[in-house]
């Protein structure tokens, strides 16, 4: 970041007065600790909801309610072992169904994305200026106006209660936020590259694995981990398509947990969403790196 | 992306009769194959469908009988719409300026010396990443509820309640929009981004010239991060209108109490997938578009008077 409070700034201009120095010193040590101070409260405080329910969730269950602290004298788990099977089901097979669906999304927007992303990048083809136009402005539509449609598709289709409504879409390219994510990659990539080795004879399918492909996967690597929030945190088409216990994703098992649950057991409801969020925290701490530049260069969520 | 990338995106994709290229219509059709398939019956049909949809009744078991204007008639005189409109509305007018005030606060603050500057930024973006899952919902209800967290916290300072804030249907939507600005991570992202772009050079000038922090503030920073800041307003005004599931789960599907948290998506659920009455949410869903294509085009409009572009 290029823009300089006064504090850097002083710190970068050479000072010329030694003796004035000193007292400017002071001043500017102060003035940091401030504002390490305003930014460790602004962290804690964003931040204590999701310590508070970590907490919480280790609490004997009579304990959680009325404690504000985030300090735990003891070390309670049973919370994790009601909530675990309170629900009728262990509540592995939620997190088995939204795994599946996960890893089935990530596969097709990988597989159909960079395809497609590769044929608007690189090939000439008829009508490419209003298919790329409709790519497009498919990203602005609002999911709302396809969903009933598309819910009487899957419905006639007699696969309603699977993930197959889930997962198809994915294969099929839908989401074309990644397409255009894709495209903006290849693009940066040297078209010598391709010349080359379509002077050797290469034919697209070569280009596309052999070269192109294993240069982006910094682009691969941002769809794969968005697409993995994204689909992991999905609560409207899972509601609408998956009414089974037997189906049910992570979002809609807990979901149920406050149809079915009385306000005396809020502990397991607790546990579980914790459970709910760990993924997500894992998989921010290993692609924190594809995740800021995502959202930094296109502003994905 | 912005509005200058989008048009040089698409005069580049334009320019497809280069005098050099056979065109590669084979080849194109079998990387473009799925999305074809996709475009057409994933997206395109149903376009059209619930196009067609809109004037008519359909409810999933009886065939679609044309309505001509009936369902939009309705509109005119259904109440829970008029209020799920006017919840929206201030959700995003208060929650969309809120969020971007807070990120552009942060990452002001978060000046590129400052140590710890990378821990600082994950620290506050992990909100956005968890805000808008059902678990940090399921959170929220237990926060804001009647002997949550903010109540427990009121009582140490000496204000005892018992008051549900999420069951109280003036607060109800107050929690909703906090949580909406407590994911104001993505944007800080993107404002940091935009903060690098601003060469040092025209500060060093500033500086020389004597301008103080915040006359630089008002003069360099502020002005050459409008582009950002529109970019972003945008981005989070067109997300926000789709904003479901935190209201779906702390209303517990109702939309209450009192539909003070009936959004309009949540509504447009309720009328397709729990009253089928799929005709009037296929024209539920054509009046969402129309809303937010009026917002974005207002944004577009407004942005001629305080968005600076460098040219």
């Amino acid at each position: 970041m290029r823009y300089r409070s006064a504090a850097t700034a002083g710190t970068s201009s050479p000072s010329a007065t030694p003796g004035r120095a000193d007292g400017r010193q002071v001043r500017l040590t102060l003035r940091r600790a401030g504002k390490h101070a305003l930014l460790i409260l602004g962290v804690v405080t964003t931040l204590y909801p999701v310590l508070w329910m970590l907490v919480s969730s280790l609490r004997p269950d009579g304990q959680i309610f009325g404690n504000p602290s985030l300090l735990l004298t003891t070390f309670h788990t049973e919370n994790y072992a009601y909530g675990w099977t309170a629900l009728g089901r262990p509540f592995s097979v939620y997190l088995f169904n939204s795994a599946l669906v996960v890893i089935g999304s990530i596969i097709g927007n990988l597989v159909s994305c960079s395809m497609a992303a590769y044929a608007f990048a690189r090939l000439r083809f008829r009508f490419q200026r209003p298919a790329f136009a409709y790519m497009l402005v498919s990203i602005m539509l609002p999911v709302h106006v396809v969903i009933v449609p598309q819910y009487i598709l899957w419905a006639q289709a007699g696969l309603v209660n699977s993930f197959w409504p889930l997962i198809v879409p994915k294969l099929l390219a839908t989401d074309a936020f990644f397409i255009f994510l894709m495209i903006q990659f290849i693009r940066g990539l040297p078209k010598e590259l391709d010349e080359a080795a379509r002077i050797d004879g290469a034919g697209h399918a070569r280009i596309f694995f052999q070269i192109i492909l294993p240069l982006m996967k910094p682009a691969l690597a941002t769809t794969a981990i968005f697409t993995f929030i994204w689909t992991w945190n999905d609560f409207f088409s899972q509601l609408i398509y998956l009414t089974d216990p037997e189906q049910y994703t992570v979002p809609i098992a807990l979901r149920s947990f406050i149809d079915a649950q009385s306000s005396s057991s809020f502990g397991g409801m607790f546990a579980m969403s914790v459970v709910a969020i760990v993924p997500l925290v894992l998989a921010f701490a290993l692609g924190q790196k594809y995740l800021v530049q995502g959202i930094a260069t296109t502003g994905l969520k | 992306m912005s509005v200058a990338e989008l048009q040089r995106l698409t005069r580049r994709s334009g320019r497809v009769r280069t005098p050099q290229a056979t065109p590669d219509n084979k080849a194109a059709l079998a990387f473009l194959g799925p999305w074809v398939l996709g475009a057409l019956v994933l997206t395109l049909g149903p376009i059209l469908a619930s196009l067609y949809l809109a004037f008519t009744d359909y409810n999933l078991l009886q065939n679609a009988n044309w309505v001509g204007l009936a369902n939009f008639e309705r509109m005119l005189t259904d109440t829970r719409l008029h209020q799920s409109l006017v919840v929206t509305f201030t959700y995003v007018l208060v929650g969309v300026p809120g969020q971007l005030a807070v990120a552009l606060g942060l990452a002001l603050l978060l000046d590129r010396g400052l140590r710890g500057r990378a821990l600082y930024r994950s620290a506050f973006y992990l909100p956005s990443l968890l805000g808008a899952s059902v678990a940090i919902a399921v959170l929220w209800r237990l926060v804001f509820g009647g002997t949550g967290l903010v109540n427990a916290m009121l009582g140490l300072v000496g204000i005892h309640t018992t008051t549900s804030w999420i069951g109280s249907p003036d607060t109800a939507l107050g929690t909703i929009i906090l949580l909406h600005i407590w994911t104001f991570g993505s944007p800080m992202v993107i404002f940091l981004a935009g903060l690098r772009q601003i060469p040092v050079e025209l500060y060093e000038a500033a500086a020389t010239d004597g301008a103080g922090p915040w006359r630089r503030f008002l003069a360099i920073t502020l002005p050459l991060l409008t582009p950002i800041i529109f970019f972003n307003l945008v981005l989070a005004t067109i997300n926000s209108f789709s904003s479901f599931t935190q209201a779906f789960i702390v209303s517990g599907g109702t939309g209450g109490p009192s539909d003070s948290l009936l959004f309009y998506t949540l509504y447009l659920y309720q009328e397709g997938f729990s009253s089928f009455r799929m005709g009037y949410a296929s024209a539920l869903a054509w009046l969402l578009v129309l809303i937010i294509g009026v917002f974005t085009a207002i944004n577009f409009w407004l942005s001629k008077y305080w968005v600076h572009y460098e040219n």
